[in-house]
Parts: structure tokens; C-alpha cells; sequence
């Protein structure tokens, strides 16, 4: 009785530490996946006309990569993703055209007139415009995007796979 | 002597607890040392000239809050700098979207946009806030306050308060 008692226990004890080991080990994955998402990159599903001659109308998969914006390395020219102001739950995806202290000129409202207006991105900022200046919603409408609000720069396009390659610049 | 196993293992356990770490203080909970008299009746409430680490406010920081970005007013929140992304500042949310907010200096009365915040001090002598640069961004926000842990006679819930001078229609 005692014996087979012990015995149970023993075995108990085993699947239990099978268990724990098994849940700390998907546990440790789930934080190396989380770490990768946030630090190294991710991929991002991005679709609407404002970047139009540079990705898609009807979506495209990107490749984000999430460093180079806590390291200070985005300039102009380069295609990033932006938490949107007006919606914190969103994301945009638009060109840099002005870092801080850069003098930016931009039409006020291209489909109507071309008047245009240039001022100096405020410390801190950035001025982020679409590549289809016709139908984008960016730093023309919203203002200057704080560089905190930067989530990462898009380097590379997966889908659809005729247009798999690095984005230029 | 350390062989060359034994480094690898060590090193791995360090990569494994800062995985855990990052992502528990990205997602979940962090703390934060809180610098200077801008908050000063709720943290650092004494004016000290010595300011040596120990004698700093720490506070528990929870992130489940940007899940929804989901504020009431009252909360107290860490955001980015909106002029510099590399600081870290602790205020009080006094307005969300669609508030109005009547700015003393100037005697005007601004309505906060949609998806922006109005952040100010709890001690208005010596706090630089949403009365110098404005209403911010919710996307910069990233956490909210929820417990003080350091000085020993002070550990407790950061409480909500409204100020009653804001109105709204």
C-alpha cells in the first residue's frame, strides 16, 4: 500500500514537472516573439491610396524594422510607420520629408490651387508626407508628427511577390 | 575555473532572463524613478537639494492601458516628450478628446482634438506641460501610474483627481 502510494506520488511528481518545464519553455517563446516584434521587426499588412506609386492601392505586406528609430537613423526619404495622432490605435504609413530644423515647402491643398507654404519642422518633430500628395492624409493636415510616434522604418515589401524587394529610397 | 560551458550557460541565462524582463516591462507592468518637483504634492512632495537616487520617487507603471488607449481624466501617465523622444515625463491627464480647456495665461479656451490628450503638472510653479507645448498625441503615451513603491511611509495607490476649474460643455 505505502509502496504503491510512494510510487503514485513519484509519478505525480514527474508530470507535474514536465508540465511546469513545458509551460516555462512556451512561456520564454512567447517573449523571444514578443521581443523580436518590437526590437528587430515585424511584419505589417498596410493598403489605402496615399503612398500610391510606391505600394499598392489594395495592400501590401511589409517588412518593419524596428531599430533604426530608437538608434536615430531615419532621415528623408525613408517610408515609415507612424502610430496615427488622431487615432492611437492606428498606424500610417507615409515618407519622411523633413527631420527637426529642416525648412519644408508644401502645397496647401493640391487638387484646388497651388498655393504653397513652408515653414521650419519644430524641435522634436518630423514632417511626413504620401507619396500621392493627392490623396493622403499626413503632416499637411495633421502638422509636424512627434518623433516619438515613429514606430519603425519600412525596408522591405513581401506580398504581393511581383514586388518583392528592398523599397528605395 | 570557469569553462567554457559553464559561460555559455550563463550567458544564455542572462539572454533569457532580459527577454523576460523586456517583455514583462513592455506589456505588463515597469517602474519608473520620478525626477524633479513637477508632480510635487503626489510625488517628490519636499523640496530637496541633494538629489541623490535613494531619495527619488519610485513608481509601479502599468501598460494594460494601451491596449484600448483607453484614459479618464485624472490618471496619471508617463508619455515621451513630445520635443525630445528620448525623455520620459509623468503628468496628470485634465482633458481628453473633446474637452475644452481655458488656458490661464491667455484667457483663451481651446477644444482638445481627437486623439490628443491635455497633460499638466500637479504643482503649476514648476512644471513644463501641455501650457507650453500644447495638447500631445495618446500614441506617445506609454503607461500609467498606478502605485508608489519607494519612500516606505509613502507606498500606495496614486489616487485619480480632477480639478474642478475645467468645464465642459
Amino acid at each position: 500500500m505505502r509502496a504503491q502510494f510512494f510510487q503514485f506520488t513519484q509519478r505525480w511528481k514527474s508530470t507535474a514537472k514536465e508540465a511546469m518545464d513545458h509551460t516555462i519553455l512556451f512561456a520564454k517563446f512567447l517573449c523571444l516573439l514578443h521581443v523580436t516584434n518590437n526590437y528587430l521587426c515585424s511584419p505589417t499588412l498596410v493598403y489605402g491610396p496615399s503612398m500610391l506609386p510606391t505600394l499598392n492601392l489594395t495592400g501590401d505586406v511589409l517588412l518593419v524594422e524596428k531599430m533604426s528609430h530608437l538608434l536615430g537613423m531615419v532621415g528623408p526619404g525613408d517610408v515609415v510607420l507612424v502610430r496615427s495622432p488622431e487615432n492611437p490605435r492606428k498606424t500610417i504609413t507615409k515618407r519622411i520629408v523633413g527631420m527637426e530644423g529642416d525648412k519644408v515647402t508644401f502645397l496647401v491643398d493640391p487638387n484646388h490651387s497651388d498655393r504653397s507654404h513652408s515653414l521650419v519642422v519644430p524641435k522634436g518633430h518630423v514632417w511626413i508626407q504620401g507619396d500621392n500628395i493627392y490623396a493622403s492624409k499626413d503632416s499637411r493636415h495633421l502638422g509636424p508628427i512627434p518623433y516619438g510616434l515613429i514606430l519603425g522604418k519600412v525596408f522591405c515589401r513581401v506580398w504581393p511577390p511581383e514586388g518583392f524587394g528592398l523599397l528605395e529610397q | 575555473m570557469a569553462t567554457p560551458n559553464f559561460l555559455f550557460g550563463l550567458a544564455k541565462k542572462c539572454f533569457t532572463v532580459g527577454l523576460i524582463n523586456l517583455t514583462v516591462s513592455d506589456r505588463y507592468v515597469s517602474l519608473i524613478a520620478i525626477r524633479g518637483s513637477s508632480m510635487s504634492p503626489t510625488f517628490n512632495p519636499h523640496e530637496k537639494k541633494s538629489a541623490a537616487f535613494f531619495m527619488d520617487d519610485y513608481a509601479l507603471v502599468e501598460k494594460f492601458c494601451l491596449e484600448k488607449y483607453k484614459f479618464s481624466s485624472g490618471d496619471v501617465v508617463v508619455f515621451r516628450s513630445p520635443s525630445n523622444h528620448k525623455q520620459k515625463n509623468v503628468k496628470r491627464i485634465t482633458a481628453l478628446p473633446g474637452d475644452w480647456v481655458n488656458i490661464s495665461s491667455s484667457h483663451d479656451v481651446v477644444m482638445i482634438p481627437e486623439g490628443h490628450c491635455w497633460v499638466e503638472g500637479d504643482n503649476p510653479a514648476c512644471s513644463m506641460d501641455s501650457r507650453s507645448f500644447g495638447p500631445i498625441p495618446l500614441g506617445l503615451v506609454c503607461g500609467r501610474v498606478t502605485h508608489v513603491l519607494w519612500p516606505p511611509h509613502r507606498v500606495g495607490k496614486v489616487d485619480r483627481k480632477v480639478t474642478a476649474e475645467r468645464f465642459s460643455f
